[in-house]
């Protein structure tokens, strides 16, 4: 029965459909789809197992890494107030590369231009529990990303990434995420894909994962050919993403199904 | 011959349908190797020993449909004074279907002033789970609920 | 990770019934698992937790391949005095975890 199911469903949505994008008064966190069981774990920071990376970046802030002998908070000091909303207004223009760039990006830029240490690896346990408390510093506040002349092109190739079909399915992100987000998929919610809650701890990683994960698993679902880690592509997504969820209150790190 | 059916997840469906390598697939002999009620029985018997199990005193509380049986909440209250004279010894919880019946077993006092507990579990598909408690007195008590599970646990698909 | 994240009430009354909650970091690999070559994935699981207070075991669990990974645990204890309550958890290839917190009872 569910094969079947998803069979018609995913008939449904190969059928050329327009893509409408969401209202600001209709657009809803991916929170808002899950059980209560999973929303308390959520809003538990004492059951919440992604306040184990929180933990571990709280410990990295602190530590001195590379031959700059430097550790994050040298330079930025507590980061429960220096580093507060700043998570949320990422991805942000970096003047040095001419684009935008994530908040993986931007840890690694400190890293191994301050600090002189190795870049971390994207889904590294230190890359992760980094995100994971900085992202914390932004809980509860908006999404705030630039959305200047400078950022303009990046966030259209962005939304032209959102609303491409792509994969053997041949299904844009748009045709779940803007037009089905109110449907299942078998047992899952659709959502409508917002950004807010990253790095996550997703019950089905069993562990904590950025957003570019949960993207690369959108396109394996699609079939399609997903970009790398940190390529332009992914971070113009990204920017568009945020820019869909500008205003949303940011639940990092968030609980997802 | 009774011509055989087998039901197929979504993703044992979109793994085929897609060709896809996944990183974790599914093994057929997995699915031979789950417990059955009997496994979940024989369990139970190695716990309790020749001791009757009755319904009550137990509140075992999981939600009836879970998003992901990868981490499923479950919490068992039992209602006893916890006094030295009267008190619950250990908590211990089994499920029909998944690889081994056993789940975990608390152990408790008196100290523990209130017999409650929760965690989280892994169900590999929809089935029952119980929980069973061990009161001082040496009698068993029992609950079980039924849990529907609408994705397998224990599959990864990147 | 850092091991384990635990939450108990910093001051307690005496005989107050405080709840406390724990959860460590560890894959809890079930031993089931295939990776796409076929190989079996070796079970790596927490096998148990015990909680002393001042010394004196309060709780224990023990755990199998079912306990989700990353395993939380809340359970509840009567404050009874000042002191330690302390968490050891043990499992496969030697894994041991130790955590305390320090608790004020009047």
């Amino acid at each position: 029965m569910r094969v079947v199911g998803t069979v018609a469903l995913l008939c449904t949505l190969a059928v050329p459909v327009r893509a409408v994008e969401i209202p600001p008064a209709e657009r809803r966190s991916g929170y808002e789809f899950m059980s209560r069981e999973t929303r308390a774990m959520q809003d538990d920071d004492a059951a919440n197992p992604a306040m184990l990376w929180v933990l571990e970046g709280e410990a990295l802030w602190a530590r001195t890494a590379g031959a700059g002998e430097r550790a994050c908070r040298d330079c930025h000091g507590d980061a429960r107030s220096s580093m507060k909303g700043v998570a949320a207004r990422y991805p942000a223009f970096d003047a040095t590369r001419g684009r935008p760039v994530n908040l993986e990006q931007r840890v690694n830029a400190c890293r191994t231009e301050r600090q002189k240490a190795p870049a971390l690896a994207y889904q590294s346990r230190e890359l992760l529990a980094l995100t994971a408390y900085l992202g914390r510093q932004s809980r509860g506040l908006p999404i705030d990303i630039a959305t200047d002349a400078r950022m303009k092109p990046f966030l259209d190739a962005g939304r032209a990434a959102f609303n491409r079909r792509q994969g053997q399915l041949d299904l844009s992100c748009a045709q779940c995420h803007d037009d089905h987000w109110d449907k299942r998929l078998a047992g899952n919610a659709i959502t409508q894909a917002h950004p807010n809650g990253y790095p996550l701890y997703r019950l089905e990683w069993q562990g904590l994962g950025s957003l570019q994960r949960r993207m690369r698993n959108c396109m394996a679902g699609i079939r399609a050919l997903a970009p790398e880690y940190g390529s332009a592509e992914f971070v113009d997504l990204e920017l568009f993403l945020a820019w869909r969820a500008r205003g949303m209150k940011m639940e990092t790190p968030a609980v997802r199904p | 011959m009774r011509p055989s059916i087998r039901i197929i997840s979504r993703r044992d469906f979109l793994c085929a349908a897609g060709g896809i390598a996944a990183g974790f697939a599914l093994d057929p002999a997995a699915a031979a190797e789950s417990a059955t009620a009997t496994a979940m029985q024989e369990a139970i018997r190695a716990v309790v020993g020749s001791a009757q199990v009755r319904k009550g005193r137990v509140t075992l509380e999981l939600p009836p449909l879970v998003d992901n049986g990868n981490a499923v909440s479950l919490s068992v209250r039992v209602d006893s004074p916890m006094t030295q004279a009267d008190h619950v010894k250990a908590i211990h919880v089994f499920t029909e279907k998944n690889p081994q019946p056993n789940v975990v077993a608390f152990h408790l006092g008196p100290r523990a002033g209130r017999a409650s507990v929760a965690t989280r579990i892994r169900l590999a598909d929809t089935q029952s789970v119980i929980a069973i408690c061990e009161l001082s007195d040496g009698t068993f008590w029992s609950d079980s609920v039924s849990v529907v599970v609408t994705l397998a646990a224990c599959l990864e698909e990147i | 990770m850092a091991g384990a994240l635990i939450n108990v009430p910093a001051s307690a009354r005496r005989g107050e019934i405080i709840e406390i909650k724990t959860l460590v970091s560890h894959p809890m690999e079930t031993g089931y698992r295939r990776t796409q070559y076929g190989t079996v994935v070796p079970r790596d699981i927490i096998r148990q937790f015990v909680c002393t207070y001042n010394g004196e075991q309060i709780f224990r669990a023990e755990f199998h391949p079912a306990i989700a990974a990353n395993p939380f645990i809340a359970f509840t204890t009567v404050a009874t005095e000042s002191g330690t309550i302390a968490f050891l958890w043990t499992g496969d290839n030697g894994y041991a975890v130790a955590e305390s917190v320090k608790i004020s009872v009047a």
